[in-house]
Formats: structure tokens, C-alpha cells, sequence
């Protein structure tokens, strides 16, 4: 059978940083080809590649769809031959009904005038063609993240299909849902559409793929045809994380003593569907001089557990104990947080962490004003002091505290937001992917800052989904999926294999154990 | 650390410093070019100290407000009731001291609580409702304006005691024996406030100095100083030759000097710049961002209340069209004076002079007889340019 969509050596690199090479991946008319990697594999980067999101000519390699070489320039082109990409994120306008979101871009009409009774009678059929009983004027707002995913795949056949891309269409989904949209997939394969499936959940891949391409470090690295041969998923596990740790580290020699910070019991639930458990009855805690890990895919709950125990950042219905120190407190506030010696370095620093617009000895003092302020007066000589001693100490690269954070390198905007905790003296700091988007040399730097504030005697706890990186610099690593801790390694003796089985092992039972876990939470206070 | 500064060659040091500052005296530039522009058009009645007086006057209740208005806006939001607060609140003076006869200090206290009870009644559904603040502002001018109608029903209100007009067409008392024209009192208070800020000036540059801070130039310095001493004394000097220093003038400034020292140098200041620039970052930094908006918009709301009194002494009559109109200048004097739509920047100083920008080209047209009509069209032209201008320095 010849493949109906051949990607060529395709490579393509970020100011430097290459996320694609040399990438050969094919898919024949009538397969799913599911494709699997971890967080910066490279996946998505391929998927953008293809649908035009990022134009020829910014990549290397050729596109070769239906028998012709394809140059795309935008998205427009790739949808206009058939191929549809449905993004992780749904793209519905929720105040909108279904009908008006299917035909958004081009609504059947008379002389420019939309044709309602048209746009009703196909709104029908592409509702019963992807199994939704829903009326077409139903907002879908009103409708489940599951029902959702169902309308995208609607609006993508309102178009003309010939492959569609699905990005991770079960991460939100439960069980029940994600059975009826791979049954779906299923009978697109019968009807000739190619589809390529992007999924962290090796159980349902199993289940449908006809072939698995397994993405590392932007290259290809295994390819499986599932009807030769029988699927093993330690292979599949083992060629995605088994990799040379490209990192070094800096030595560590961990003096870990009593328990700083101790969660019980902590629940939280989701801000806007407060019937949705995001972090169930989890237990954790930290010691002085310790750094613990977290480990998880994204959306594994881990960022939330964070800012909820950070002065319920996030969520709603938090409840649990958190002792400091052994003393148990009520962090109800931000504020009250940082007072009690808990601070936490974003993950999105741009966004979160920092006010771009001021200046380096601003953002350094912010959370932390009192102390160069007595009276509510800030001294101005004292700021500038301490930022200039935490510019030289974090070793920042700027022309003076005064520069904008906003002009600084990734790696130096974070140094500063580390110095603006760091100047709260805080008893535990939690940093939530301290390394993302920062180059090899100013990932050292943090790392060492790290050590020294365990050696300090300070509790760390480090959320990265770099798996290297937990391995380098944890004396522990716990692993969160779907809201809830399933493994802990000490640093010796943990592995990506480990981390990673723990991971999937959570995932295939996944759909018990939420609903346990749901029924746990629901009883409590 | 910091006690080795980098020494650049002087020529470096000069033209780096000038584009740095440009930004914040291009503003003061325009504010002197504008009234050279009309003290040679008007043939020198702009700064006739008859004309210099009423030029106060008549934008103090402006400053006011733009200082208010000023911290609403750097915290990303809007106030478009302070007209219409400001006119009721007059409103509710007249009531208070005209027809219950209340003792003008009591109804001035109590004038200042109701704007305060208002900025806190908008406040409220802004900084915890989150309804955005143009929406809730722009119902307030019109409850408030409507609310002025009820309470004057209709009518005219006045006249006000006679002390409380003093508020507004007071001067300060004179002490000194006079001489000729001029009033010593107000020239003396006018010469030790300018040597004081040279004085306070310097000090801190010393400081800085001493601990091996870089500071500007000591020409710019010099320069900057002289000038700055000759204008308050000039400026005084023109005052004190027709009636002295207006009490208006005195509350103004203390005003202007107040909200001056608590954004640039306060913890309340900087926490309210940080929650304008990035309200989520400041609010995951411990700074309680929707406290502080909320007290921003108290704080629009009592300044308000005051600018509407003294818009009333200054009539010595509250009317129900009092107000009307007076927020589009305060909001255009903030943007003039560099404050960002966005939020998070603006400064005292700029708009003041924004203000002041706004008083002089209103009162130069009038003198040379423009008329209102293409007194608005050359208005607005010149808030679209000031904004160009500050957005295109941004990109630069």
C-alpha cells in the first residue's frame, strides 16, 4: 500500500535549540498511526509542521501528501487538501450553539445572507455522523469537555477530511468517553481517512493504532507496525525515555534532617467545574536539607497541587492540614504564605512571575517590601542594596538594576525571580519547572542554586517534566498522575523506566481508581 | 558591588542621560512651549498675574481629580463618574450648609465621606465583582448625575457662607506689612520652597553619591536646579503681585507633594504599580491586589468629593450641570502626562503637567477668541498626538 502522507528528513530548530531532525513519518490512507513521546518530544512541533502552522521554508524537508510534494503556507492550505488537526485545547466558541461553531469560517449562504435550514439540516447529519444527540442550538457551553471534543471532530468533517490529527483528544476525557471517540477512529479507518493520534495513554493506543512511531529528543527512534507484530509496552516506554543524560549535574551531598513541611490529606477541586476532584487526598511532605521531585505528564495535577498549597493560589474546596515545622497552619492567603516561609517560583515566569515592564531591583524586592521599607517608606539606597547584592550573588546578567526584566535572557529573568524568593528567606521553596526555556549553561546555574538552598537547610520540592534533570538533582522522587501521588523513588534508585511505569500502570486503571478516589473525596468535610 | 560605578566618558554619560529622560520632561517641554506659544500669541496676558491666578483657579479641581485618577488608571482601570460625583457632591454641600444651615466643617467632612462611600460602592463591584470598571463607572455618572437633579430639584442652590468660599477664592492671609503690590508673605513662602527643594535636591544626591549610586550629571544637576528654582520663584513672584497665594493653590500642592511621595517612594505606592503591570504576578507575590484597587477607587471617590467642593465655593452656587463634562479632562490629563491605558505606568508629575497642559490651552484659546467648538476639535487632536507620541517612544 503506498502512504498517503510522507514527511521527508523534516527538521526544524527554535532560536537554536533543534526540535525536529531528520524525522521520516508516514501514514497510509485507512490507518491510525498513533504517536507517542514525552513532554518535548517533538510531537507537536511535527503536527505544526505539517498542518502549516509553521510555514515551508522555516523547516528542512519535504511533505509529500496524495502523490504531490506540498509546501504549505498556513493552515489554510493543509485544510483546504484534507487535513485537520484538532488541538489539545478546543478551539469552540462557548457562547455560540453548535450549529454556529461547526460553520464559523464558512457558513452555507444566498447572497451572503447564512442559509439557517441548510445549516441546521448538515449540523444534523455531521451529529449523528460522529454519534452526538445533542440539538444544533444547544450553546456549547452547556455541553461536557467530552461532547465538546465530539463537535471539533464534527466541525473537522464539515470540511473535507482526508486525515485528521488528533493532539492528546482523551487527556480530559473519562472512560466512557474516550471509548466512544476511539470507536469513532475507528470507523473514519473504514470510511479511508487516515488519522494520527497523539496520546500518552499507551492502553488506548494498544487498542487502535496500526502503527506507533515513537518520538525522542525530536528524532525518530522506533516504529512499530502493530498488525506484524504483538505491542509491547515496555518497548514502547523504553524507547521513549532511554536516552544519554545529555545534563550534568553538580555533585550533591545531601544533609537531609527533620520534616519542614508535611501535607495531609490535601483535596482540591477544579475553580470552574467544582464537581471536578484535581488533587485527591494526596499526602506529601519535604525535610530540611532535602530536594524532592515531582514527576507527572502535563495536566497530571502537579502546578495545581502547588499553587493551592501556595496560599490557595488555585482551586476551590481546598481541604487538608499543612504543618510547618511541625506546627500545623491555615495558609488562607498568599500573603500568609510567604509569612509562614513557603514560596513558589512559577512555572510560567512571563506570565506569573514577573512584571516585565519593571525594572530588575523592583521585581527582586516585591515580595518582600517590608524589609526595606520601615515605616511603609521604601529606603531607596537599602532596595538597591539588596538587589544589587542578589544581582551579583545569583550572578545576573544585566547592565545594572535598573535594566527592564523584560530585555533579560530566560535563564536571567529566572535568577531574578529565584532572588525575589530567596529575599522572603523562605523555610520551603517549590519551583515548578525552574529549568523550562533556559539553555544548557544557565540550567547548571540553577541547579546549583538549588543545592545551595538544600545545603542551607532549606526544603526544595522541584516540579519538572524533564525526567533527567529529577534524576540529577532529587534525593526523592514522587510521581503524580491524575491528581494523586502513585510511586516514590528515592533519588538512587530511580529511573525514567520506573517513573515512567508508574505513570502508565496509573493510567490503564485510570478510570476506577478517579471514580474511588471522586467517592473518597466526596465524603469528606 | 555597587561602589565601583562605571564611569563613561562625560559626552557618553551626558547624551545617554537625555534620552533616558527625555521621556519624562518631554512632557514639561511641551507644558513650556505651549504657554510660550500663547504668552507671545496673547501678547503677554497669559502670565499677567491677573490671568495666572485665574489659570489655577480654574484647574485645581482638575489636579485634583487627576490624582486620583492617576492611581485608578496605573492599576489598569477607569473612572468615568468623577464629573458627575464631583457635581453631586457639590449637590449635597449646598444642601447641607444653604438649606439645613450644618456648620461648614461638619458638612465638608461629611462631603468628603459620601465621595469616599461612593468610590467604595464602585470599588467594591470592580475590584471583587470583577465587573470591569468602565461599566460600573459609567453607571455611576449616571445614578450620580441624576442623583445631583434629585437633590437640587432642579434649581440653582446657593449662596455658601462666606468661609466656606474662601476654599475656593481665598487667599492666604497676609502677615507681613505690605509692599507696594507685591505680597510678602506668599513671595517668602515661595523663595524658602524653592530653596528647599534645591536643598532637598542635593541632599539626596549626596547620598546617593556616598554610596557610590550613579547619578545624573552634576551640569544637568546644576542646571536642573537653577531652573527649577527660578521658575517657582517667578512663578510666585507673578502670584504675589495681584492677590497672594490661593488658599486652592496651597491644598493643591500639598496634594500634589502627598501623592508624589506615596507612589515613587511608599510600599502602598509600588504595589499599586505592581498589580497595573501584571496584577497575577503581584498577587502570587503576596500583594493583595484586589484590597489595593478597591482602596484606589476610595481614594478617586473622596478626591472627587473634594475637587466638587471646591468647584462650588469657586461658583459659590451648586447648579445641577455642575461637573458636567469633567471627567474627559481629567482622564485626557493622565494620558497626556504618559499614564498607560494598560495600566501599571503614569506618574504624579506627569499628570499634573498634563492638567496644566490642558488649563493653559483652554485658557490661551479663549483669550485669543477661538471658539468652543474648535477649542474641542484642538483638544482632542492634541490627547490623540501626546498618546501617539508616548506609544511610539514605547516601541522604539
Amino acid at each position: 500500500m503506498t502512504a498517503m502522507l510522507e514527511m521527508r528528513n523534516v527538521s526544524k530548530s527554535f532560536a537554536g535549540v533543534q526540535a525536529l531532525r531528520d524525522v521520516n513519518f508516514s501514514v497510509e490512507a485507512g490507518q491510525i498511526h498513533a504517536l507517542v513521546g514525552e513532554n518535548g518530544a517533538g510531537k507537536s512541533t511535527l503536527m505544526k509542521v505539517l498542518s502549516g502552522v509553521y510555514p515551508a521554508g522555516s523547516y528542512e524537508g519535504t511533505i509529500v501528501f496524495e502523490g504531490e510534494e506540498r509546501r504549505f503556507r498556513d493552515i489554510n492550505d493543509s485544510e483546504a487538501l484534507g487535513i485537520i488537526i484538532i488541538h489539545q485545547e478546543l478551539a469552540l466558541i462557548p457562547l455560540m450553539s453548535i450549529a454556529e461553531n461547526i460553520f464559523l469560517s464558512h457558513p452555507p449562504s444566498k447572497l451572503g445572507v447564512i442559509d439557517r435550514d441548510e445549516v441546521y439540516r448538515r449540523t444534523r447529519e455531521l451529529l449523528a455522523q460522529v454519534g452526538l444527540k445533542e440539538s444544533p442550538d444547544t450553546l456549547i457551553t452547556d455541553l461536557g469537555v467530552g461532547k465538546q471534543q465530539l463537535v471539533e471532530i464534527a466541525k473537522a468533517l464539515s470540511k473535507r477530511v482526508r486525515m485528521l490529527i488528533l493532539d492528546e483528544p482523551t487527556a480530559s476525557l473519562n472512560e466512557a468517553d474516550s471509548a466512544a471517540l476511539l470507536e469513532r477512529l475507528m470507523k473514519f479507518r473504514e470510511q479511508g481517512i487516515g488519522s494520527i493520534l497523539i496520546s500518552h495513554k499507551l492502553n488506548e493506543v494498544a487498542r487502535v493504532a496500526d502503527h506507533i512511531t515513537v518520538l525522542r529528543d525530536g528524532r525518530t527512534v522506533d516504529g512499530i507496525d502493530c498488525r506484524a507484530e504483538p505491542i509491547q509496552e515496555d518497548r514502547i516506554i523504553r524507547s521513549m525515555v532511554n536516552r544519554d543524560l545529555a545534563h550534568r549535574f553538580p555533585e550533591r551531598s545531601a544533609k537531609i534532617g527533620e520534616p519542614v513541611l508535611e501535607v495531609s490529606n490535601w483535596s482540591v477541586y477544579h475553580p470552574i467545574h467544582p464537581d471536578r476532584q484535581v488533587i485527591k487526598n494526596v499526602n506529601f511532605g519535604v525535610k530540611r536539607g532535602e530536594v524532592v521531585g515531582i514527576a507527572g505528564l502535563m495536566g497530571a495535577g502537579r502546578t495545581e497541587f502547588a499553587m493551592s498549597l501556595f496560599g490557595r493560589s488555585w482551586g476551590t474546596n481546598v481541604s487538608g492540614r499543612i504543618a510547618l515545622e511541625g506546627h500545623e497552619i491555615a495558609l488562607t492567603s498568599v500573603a500568609a504564605a510567604i509569612d509562614a516561609g513557603l514560596a513558589y517560583v512559577t512555572e510560567d515566569r512571563k506570565q506569573l512571575g514577573l512584571i516585565l515592564a519593571d525594572d530588575v531591583r523592583k521585581n527582586i524586592t516585591l515580595a518582600s517590601l517590608k524589609q526595606v521599607a520601615p515605616g511603609r517608606v521604601i529606603d531607596d539606597i537599602a532596595e538597591l542594596k539588596v538587589a544589587s547584592d542578589y544581582r551579583s550573588r545569583m550572578r545576573i546578567r544585566c547592565s545594572d538594576v535598573y535594566q527592564e526584566t523584560g530585555q533579560l535572557s530566560g535563564g536571567n529573568q529566572q535568577k531574578v525571580v529565584l532572588s525575589k524568593w530567596l529575599m522572603t528567606d523562605p523555610k520551603v521553596l517549590i519551583l515548578d519547572e525552574p529549568t523550562r526555556g533556559i539553555d544548557v549553561g544557565a540550567k547548571y546555574e540553577i541547579y546549583c542554586i538549588i543545592n545551595e538552598l538544600a545545603e542551607a537547610g532549606r526544603g526544595v520540592v522541584v516540579i519538572s517534566s524533564e525526567m533527567p534533570e529529577l534524576l540529577g538533582i532529587c534525593d526523592r522522587i514522587c510521581v503524580m498522575n491524575d491528581g494523586a501521588f502513585v510511586g516514590e523513588f528515592p533519588g538512587a534508585e530511580a529511573t525514567q523506566e520506573k517513573i515512567m511505569r508508574a505513570i502508565m500502570r496509573n493510567e490503564r486503571s485510570n478510570g476506577n481508581g478517579a471514580v474511588e478516589a471522586a467517592e473518597m473525596g466526596g465524603s469528606q468535610p | 558591588m555597587t561602589d565601583k560605578t562605571v564611569s563613561l566618558p562625560e559626552e557618553r554619560r551626558h547624551g545617554s542621560f537625555i534620552k533616558n529622560n527625555l521621556r519624562n520632561y518631554g512632557m514639561l517641554m511641551s507644558l513650556i512651549a505651549i504657554m510660550l506659544f500663547f504668552q507671545v500669541m496673547t501678547g503677554g496676558t497669559l502670565l499677567q498675574p491677573l490671568n495666572l491666578t485665574n489659570l489655577v483657579l480654574q484647574n485645581s479641581y482638575i489636579v485634583i481629580m487627576a490624582l486620583g485618577m492617576l492611581l485608578v488608571i496605573v492599576t489598569g482601570h477607569i473612572d468615568l463618574s468623577v464629573g458627575s460625583v464631583a457635581g453631586f457632591v457639590g449637590a449635597v454641600a449646598a444642601l447641607l450648609m444653604v438649606t439645613y444651615k450644618v456648620d461648614y466643617t461638619l458638612a465638608f467632612i461629611i462631603c468628603l465621606a459620601v465621595g469616599a462611600a461612593i468610590g467604595a460602592a464602585q470599588g467594591y463591584w470592580v475590584a471583587y465583582f470583577k465587573i470591569p470598571s468602565f461599566i460600573v463607572t459609567l453607571a455611576g455618572m449616571l445614578v450620580f448625575k441624576g442623583l445631583a437633579l434629585a437633590v437640587l430639584q432642579g434649581q440653582s442652590l446657593g449662596p455658601f457662607p462666606s468661609t466656606f468660599q474662601k476654599l475656593s477664592s481665598g487667599f492666604i492671609p497676609e502677615v507681613l506689612p505690605e509692599a507696594g503690590t507685591l505680597h510678602p508673605t506668599s513671595m517668602l513662602i515661595g523663595a524658602v520652597l524653592a530653596l528647599g527643594l534645591v536643598y532637598a535636591s542635593a541632599k539626596s544626591r549626596t547620598r546617593e553619591v556616598s554610596h557610590g549610586i550613579e547619578v545624573e550629571p552634576y551640569a544637568f544637576f546644576l542646571g536642573k536646579s537653577v531652573v527649577l528654582a527660578c521658575a517657582v520663584l517667578y512663578f510666585t513672584y507673578l502670584i504675589a503681585t495681584y492677590r497672594g497665594l490661593p488658599n486652592v493653590l496651597v491644598i493643591m500642592s500639598a496634594l500634589i507633594a502627598l501623592y508624589g511621595f506615596v507612589t515613587r517612594r511608599t510600599v502602598i505606592g509600588r504595589q499599586i504599580y505592581a498589580v497595573g503591570g501584571n496584577a497575577k504576578a503581584a498577587g502570587l507575590s503576596g500583594i493583595k491586589t484586589e484590597r489595593l484597587t478597591f482602596f484606589t477607587f476610595v481614594n478617586m471617590g473622596a478626591l472627587a468629593a473634594l475637587a466638587g467642593l471646591v468647584f462650588a465655593a469657586r461658583l459659590n452656587t451648586a447648579t445641577p450641570k455642575a461637573g458636567l463634562g469633567f471627567e474627559l479632562d481629567v482622564i485626557a490629563a493622565c494620558f497626556i502626562g504618559g499614564a498607560s491605558a494598560y495600566g501599571g505606568v503614569g506618574r504624579v508629575g506627569g499628570a499634573v503637567v498634563g492638567a496644566m497642559i490642558m488649563g493653559v490651552m483652554n485658557n490661551g484659546m479663549s483669550i485669543l477668541g477661538i471658539g468652543i467648538d474648535y477649542q474641542q476639535v484642538i483638544k482632542g487632536l492634541v490627547l490623540l498626538g501626546a498618546v501617539c507620541i508616548d506609544v511610539y517612544n514605547q516601541r522604539r
